[in-house]
């Protein structure tokens, strides 16, 4: 092996900085998944009928159901009876009202994490609706949002405060029987967000969750559902760290956007869970299914994701172009190291007439990692005008790793653009030589030449999130080169 | 200030350097000519600590310092500057921030506090305008896109930014006309001092015009055959490089 590869190789093996596992007590349902699991949770949850009618339809669906296997992706088989399908920290059961009512255990993982949420609350104008395992523990600047009729709150309370809505949208873009892993989520989700913006409501704030996964074994399945009424503009950031740990973790996530007419939906993720080791011992499954609907004419919704985390990555986040003149845009940078895998990618379906979308994405692979994208775009026969650009870049660091990209086009209109462009290329010894000669460190020119392969995916990120993600990939190709 | 003894190495097993001897002080500007494939751009690019050749045999001082056994990061902080025959384009990195992270790194080095925003971009635009750079290569993503007379003044920027002990440019008169190449000369020209040394590695006279050496050494086939003063230049330029090869016998200066 080359020096250079070698040095790639070390510069991309550091460890992972958020291992640790906060000593909180859990109150769990036990290990296992029946019936009686999901009659548990909605019981624990208090919830309304029609949830768990709609639980249990999911479930029973679910059970016809097999794992998919057509993803480029492996790993060892998932043992469903051996998962927690609910944990909530103990403390905070009576439900507190303000930061001071949390465990200040809580308070001090989310300040180890890099996440003062006083400080954000205080200074960044963020409204935090803080996930730790599977249920809220702090929603704030609520009173503020509610002057202007927004809705934001964990989803258990929303199914609580405002059945009408939830009854009338869950499901309404992901249905239960959509897929495997969204089929177990409707059945079994714990909490999430929620959000609704009234018509003619611009929020004036970037709406922001972070998840945390905590208690071992614990099976995280997250349901977030984002309303835009017309006319209405939000945008929304959900940013995750989990803890180290030993047993693969599943994660199988749901979210759903609908866009109604005029509106604007922006959701940013920047996904940092436990990759596992660099042997590609333990890490997260993450199994996520992520869709909007542009309903009304003239809507908009955009994805941006950084992906860095996770020992697997399974996820298309999608948007179905049901409004004439409606957009869909998806900016992606997924990074895999070590062992970690990822199949990420995209699906827009042109439904409606004179409807754009916009694709770009970045792949970016070291160690022993793979990285695929698969996309598809779909043009049914009533779009008429349609028109697709998409863009896929994968960067190797090293040569152990690998890229791949499976676009697929489904054209059922004669008026349909669809354009492809896509790149492979190597951060070369000569690139890192020319930047090293220059005096910066290995280090930091590998970090410098992979943000700038990002660039153009981080110009879709608010400021504060675009050098978090920044920082991020940095911090996940540093390697222990002291 | 740099001092190469014996220097054997080559690559993949193929020895490109058969036994180089070469001593510059600080202060001398030294040219080493030769036709193409005699190992001129080989030689740069393991002073400034290129991986991926093998020294078989001899040394290389610098400033006292064992230069081949330090990162090539390192060479950069000590000094060591090397403009590119074929300077990397870096996609979506802009030139002032690579300039800016570079600077940063040798500033620290040398104990010096980093440059604010402003400073290093006025630092910057005095520069560029002696070079008659355009501003607009600033917010360019590093030479991408650069014509080749761009990439080449974009070393020399680099250079003038980083303030080297030892330069080294490689071909930096190639693909230049007659007025990019008077304004690199008059860079290089404004760059000499008695503290700095630099090394010009050309194929033709021609730069030579503008910049005039000190020392003048003729590489033929991985070995300094011919070592003068600037007269060699114009000698080789009339008689070409067959006429010094054939002789096959090296006169020392230094
Ligand atoms: N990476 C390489 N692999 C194999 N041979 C090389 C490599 N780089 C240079 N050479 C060979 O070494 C010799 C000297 O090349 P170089 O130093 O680029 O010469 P110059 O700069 O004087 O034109 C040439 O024969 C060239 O083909
Ligand atoms: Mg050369």
């Amino acid at each position: 092996m080359p020096a250079a590869t070698r040095q790639l190789d070390e510069l991309i093996g550091r460890e992972y900085r958020h291992g640790f596992v906060t000593a909180l007590e859990s109150d769990t349902v036990p290990r296992g998944l029946s019936e009686e699991t999901v009659r548990l949770i909605s019981a624990l949850k208090h919830e309304p009928e029609f949830m768990l009618e709609w639980r249990l339809k999911a479930y029973r669906h679910w059970l016809t159901m097999t794992e998919p296997h057509w993803a480029n992706i492996r790993h060892p088989a998932i043992d469903y009876q051996d998962i927690f399908y609910y944990s909530a920290p103990k403390s905070e059961k009576d439900g507190p009202r303000s930061l001071s009512e949390i465990d200040p255990e809580l308070l001090r993982t989310y300040a180890k994490l890099g996440i003062p949420l006083k400080e954000q609350e205080l200074l960044a104008g963020v409204a935090v609706d803080a996930v730790f395992d599977s249920v809220s523990v702090a929603t704030t600047f609520k009173a503020k949002l509610a002057e202007l009729g927004i809705i934001f709150c964990p989803f258990s309370e929303a199914v609580q405060q405002h059945p009408e809505l939830v009854k009338q949208y869950l499901g309404s873009v992901v249905p239960y029987t959509d897929n495997y892993f969204a089929s177990l989520n409707s059945a079994v989700f714990s909490d999430g967000s929620f959000c609704y913006i009234p018509p003619g409501v611009r929020c004036p704030m970037e709406l922001s969750t972070y998840f945390r996964i905590n208690a071992r074994n614990t099976g995280q399945f997250e349901r977030t559902l984002i309303i835009a009424d017309k006319d209405a503009y939000v945008s929304y950031l959900e940013g995750c760290t989990a803890p180290m740990r030993d047993e693969n973790q599943l994660h199988a996530a749901v979210v759903e956007l609908v866009a109604l007419e005029n509106a604007q939906i922006k959701y940013a993720t920047v996904q940092n869970w436990y990759p596992g080791d660099k042997e590609g011992r333990g890490g997260i499954y993450n199994f996520v299914t992520k869709r909007g609907e542009c309903r009304g004419a003239n809507s908009h919704i955009s994805w941006t994701q950084v992906e860095t985390g996770s020992a697997i990555t399974w996820k298309y986040p999608s948007v179905v172009l049901r409004g004439d003149n409606s957009v869909g845009e998806f900016y992606s940078v997924a990074l895999t190291n070590h062992y970690q895998q990822a199949d990420t990618g995209t699906k827009m379906t042109h439904v409606g007439r004179n409807t754009t979308s916009t694709v770009l994405s970045k792949g970016i692979s070291a160690g022993h990692g793979q990285n695929t994208y698969r996309g598809l775009i779909k043009v049914l026969p009533g779009a008429e005008n349609a028109h697709n650009y998409t863009q896929c870049d994968s960067l190797l660091l090293g040569n152990q790793c690998g890229a791949h990209t499976f676009p697929y086009i489904e054209v059922k209109n004669p008026t349909a653009r669809v354009e492809h462009e896509a790149s492979t290329s190597r951060i070369g010894e000569e690139q890192l030589f020319y930047c090293t000669q220059r005096g910066i460190a290995p280090e930091e020119a590998v970090s410098m030449i992979v943000n700038g392969f990002c660039k153009a995916v981080f110009q879709n990120l608010p400021m504060e999130f675009a050098v978090e993600a920044q920082k991020l990939l940095g911090v996940s190709l540093e390697g222990s080169t002291g | 200030m740099l001092s190469v003894k014996n220097l054997h190495a080559g690559i993949a097993g193929k020895e490109i350097l058969r036994g180089i001897d070469l001593e510059v002080r600080s202060g001398e500007v030294h040219a080493v000519m030769g036709p193409n494939g005699s190992g001129k751009s080989t030689l740069a690019q393991l002073l400034a600590g290129r991986d991926g050749y093998q020294v078989t045999a001899g040394t290389v001082r610098y400033l006292d310092m064992d230069l081949l056994a330090m990162a090539p990061e390192e060479r950069a902080r000590a000094g060591v500057f090397l403009a590119f025959q074929y300077p990397v384009e870096i996609p979506g990195v802009s030139n002032a921030l690579f300039l800016k992270t570079a600077l940063n790194g040798v500033r620290k080095q040398r104990g010096l506090p980093e440059l604010d925003a402003m400073d290093f971009l006025q630092l910057l635009r005095d520069k560029m305008k002696l070079l008659g750079m355009d501003d607009k290569l600033l917010a360019r993503s590093v030479n991408e896109g650069f014509s080749g007379g761009e990439k080449k003044r974009n070393e020399i920027l680099q250079m003038a930014v980083l303030e080297p002990r030892l330069a080294i440019l490689d071909e930096t008169d190639s693909g230049l006309d007659i007025d990019a190449l008077k304004l690199v000369a008059d860079g290089v020209n404004r760059m000499r001092n008695a503290d700095r040394a630099i090394v010009l590695v050309t194929h033709y006279q021609r730069l030579l015009n503008y910049i005039v050496p000190d020392f003048v050494h003729v590489l033929s086939q991985g070995r300094i055959v011919k070592s003068g003063g600037a007269a060699l230049a114009v000698e080789l330029e009339q008689y070409g490089y067959a006429g010094v090869e054939s002789e096959n016998e090296v006169s020392h200066v230094s």
